[in-house]
């Protein structure tokens, strides 16, 4: 356990010295001021021919979630193949640690600093609280926040995992991204074809829109990401495993 | 008693169809430095990483401290310290930094007091806050080495762990890796012969993952010797009855005269024949300038052993030519088993 958090930590702290994370953070935090402004503005000049309308919390917890999945892979591409590349993964996996515990320490740095940087945007319900009167609906903040925590648990262990395949980071980074495309869209055909639900029940965002966004917390959604983050890491120590075997 | 810390029994690795390492059995006690010594690919990496816990074997058991390294993995791993061949280093980290953060996952006790032991231990007390991205190589090298030794292993594996480095910084690392074999085991691989001439207590030749030869690096030198050969510079170019003379020392069973102006001499093992070599050059009227024994270096050794290996078996393979496939394959089954 101490094993974990220590590598955890450093993780998490190695973000902080490297540009290509300070670059990720800005640029998530630079859209989603760009979107908040320009629905602000958007629904201030709305207001004066349709009285009464106000902006919610969705104009900033959905565009999050997009975002999520361009960040994330950015985020995670290099945790498993940096190591891989610079042969400090031989160190790694001579020191006492276990497989599980580096990959749960790596994904554990990468997702606190993915929810780092979505506390932050907190910051976009409260300046929203003070624009409009009597002020907002404070419930899908707090699942929006929520279900975005979760998504991030599943994006950065899924991207944990992707990275241990890869000695190349921009691989890493592009695989991810793909892969969490697909996952993405995943709900889409079915939707309109009228296939099967099994394909929008793998969907990533068939459970934050219908549900998080809402204002609703349904066991079943935390269960979906909360299981996706769990074989993430269960695929990433076990790539870790076959690799001593190769 | 001596303990021994690395036990190597049958150990076998293929990677597909390539055969890294063919059963290779050798220890080494406490307190002993062994060298491995062989040409590039010929599976001293390969045994290593599995040494250190980095990779199962195929087949075969190793023990570290009488740990296994598979099945008791993390213990092995508290007990080596391992410098791969390529340094692995953070190279966004400071020195001090690193060497804290390996510590930690090593359980070191008091860690950043032992960080900046090891720091002075190599030499590197004054980089201690350098970015070991701007570090030279050799400093790298003592990076490494530092972390190797941090946690007090009881087993030391180093690969190469002087490649790369110039004269001094080599000297320098030479002696350190003496000072640390005093307490601990060392394995150390090298290709450069003289570094395991001077370093090891016990040398090992690998080639073709197989062990060809196993002895201190004086009795190997002893083995492969027929007689002593005897080095003597005269000024000015040695006449021809000098060298006549010469041979017909007791004791002296060939004299050559080489193209330098040196007198190669080959006395009978055991025999002195130095003090009348010496008289007799004077004798003939000639100035001694130089004498000395040339000992066969590991080199020439090395090279014999490689030379026999790849004659040997290029007449095995040509029996096997002989002998028909299903032998083969019957044969496999009852050395598994």
């Amino acid at each position: 356990m101490r094993t974990l958090w220590i590598i955890a930590r450093r993780e998490y702290s190695r973000y902080f010295t490297t540009p290509a994370a300070y670059l990720a953070a800005f640029l998530f935090l630079l859209v989603l001021g760009i979107i908040f402004y320009a629905n602000i503005a958007a629904t201030t000049m709305r207001s004066f021919m349709m009285p009464g309308s106000a902006p919610d919390i969705s104009i900033i917890v959905n565009p999050m979630t997009t975002l999520l999945v361009f960040i994330v892979p950015a985020l995670t591409m290099r945790l498993l193949a940096e190591e891989q590349r610079m042969g400090t993964i031989e160190l790694l996996l001579t020191s006492p640690v276990r497989d599980a515990e580096l990959i749960i320490g790596k994904w554990l740095g990468s997702f606190l600093f993915v929810a780092t940087l979505i506390l932050i945007a907190l910051i976009y319900p409260v300046v929203l609280n003070q624009l409009v009167s009597p002020g907002i609906d404070w419930g899908p903040v707090i699942t929006g926040f929520l279900g975005l925590l979760l998504m991030a648990a599943t994006l950065t262990a899924l991207g944990t995992a992707v990275s241990a395949l890869f000695n190349n980071q921009i691989a890493a980074f592009v695989a991810t991204l793909a892969f969490f495309l697909l996952l993405w869209l995943l709900g889409f055909p079915s939707q309109s074809m009228g296939g099967s639900n099994i394909w929008q029940y793998l969907d990533l965002s068939h459970h934050f829109y219908d549900t998080f966004a809402r204002g609703i917390i349904d066991t079943r959604d935390i269960i979906y990401y909360l299981s996706g983050a769990a074989l993430g890491l269960f695929a990433g120590t076990v790539i870790i495993e076959t690799r001593r075997w190769r | 008693m001596t303990q021994t810390m690395i036990a190597v029994q049958g150990l076998t690795k293929t990677y597909g169809p390539r055969v890294a390492i063919d059963h290779l059995e050798f220890s080494a006690k406490k307190g002993e430095i062994l060298g491995f010594l062989g040409p590039n690919g010929a599976g001293k990496t390969t045994t290593m990483r599995i040494l250190t816990g980095y990779m199962p074997p195929t087949t075969g058991t190793a023990r570290i401290a009488g740990f296994h390294v598979v099945d008791d993995s993390l213990e092995v791993r508290k007990r080596v310290g391992y410098l791969p061949e390529t340094v692995p280093l953070y190279n966004d980290m400071s020195v001090l930094d690193y060497l804290i953060y390996m510590g930690r996952l090593r359980r070191v006790p008091k860690v950043e007091d032992r960080a900046w032991e090891v720091l002075e231990q190599v030499g590197m007390e004054d980089r201690a806050d350098s970015f070991i991205g701007s570090l030279s190589k050799g400093m790298r090298q003592r990076v490494g080495l530092a972390q190797a030794i941090l946690h007090r292993p009881e087993v030391l594996i180093l690969d190469e762990p002087t490649i790369g480095l110039d004269p001094t910084q080599v000297v320098e690392v030479r002696n350190l890796i003496q000072e640390i074999g005093k307490e601990h085991t060392v394995l150390l691989s090298t290709h450069i012969l003289a570094e395991a001439q001077q370093l090891c207590d016990r040398v090992l030749i690998i080639n073709k993952g197989h062990i060809v030869a196993e002895d201190t690096p004086e009795n190997l030198q002893m083995r492969l010797q027929g007689g002593t050969r005897i080095l003597v510079t005269v000024q000015g170019p040695p006449q021809e009855s000098l060298l006549t003379r010469l041979r017909a020392l007791q004791g002296v069973q060939m004299v050559a005269s080489k193209e330098d102006g040196q007198i190669e001499i080959v006395a009978e093992e055991g025999s002195e024949v130095r003090p009348q070599i010496a008289r007799t050059v004077l004798e003939s009227g000639h100035n001694l300038l130089e004498m000395r024994r040339a000992a066969m270096s590991l080199e020439e050794i090395f090279l014999q052993l490689i030379g026999e290996e790849t004659a040997t078996e290029s007449i095995a393979e040509g029996e096997d030519e002989d002998e028909t496939s299903t032998e083969d394959a019957e044969a496999e089954p009852t050395e598994e088993a």
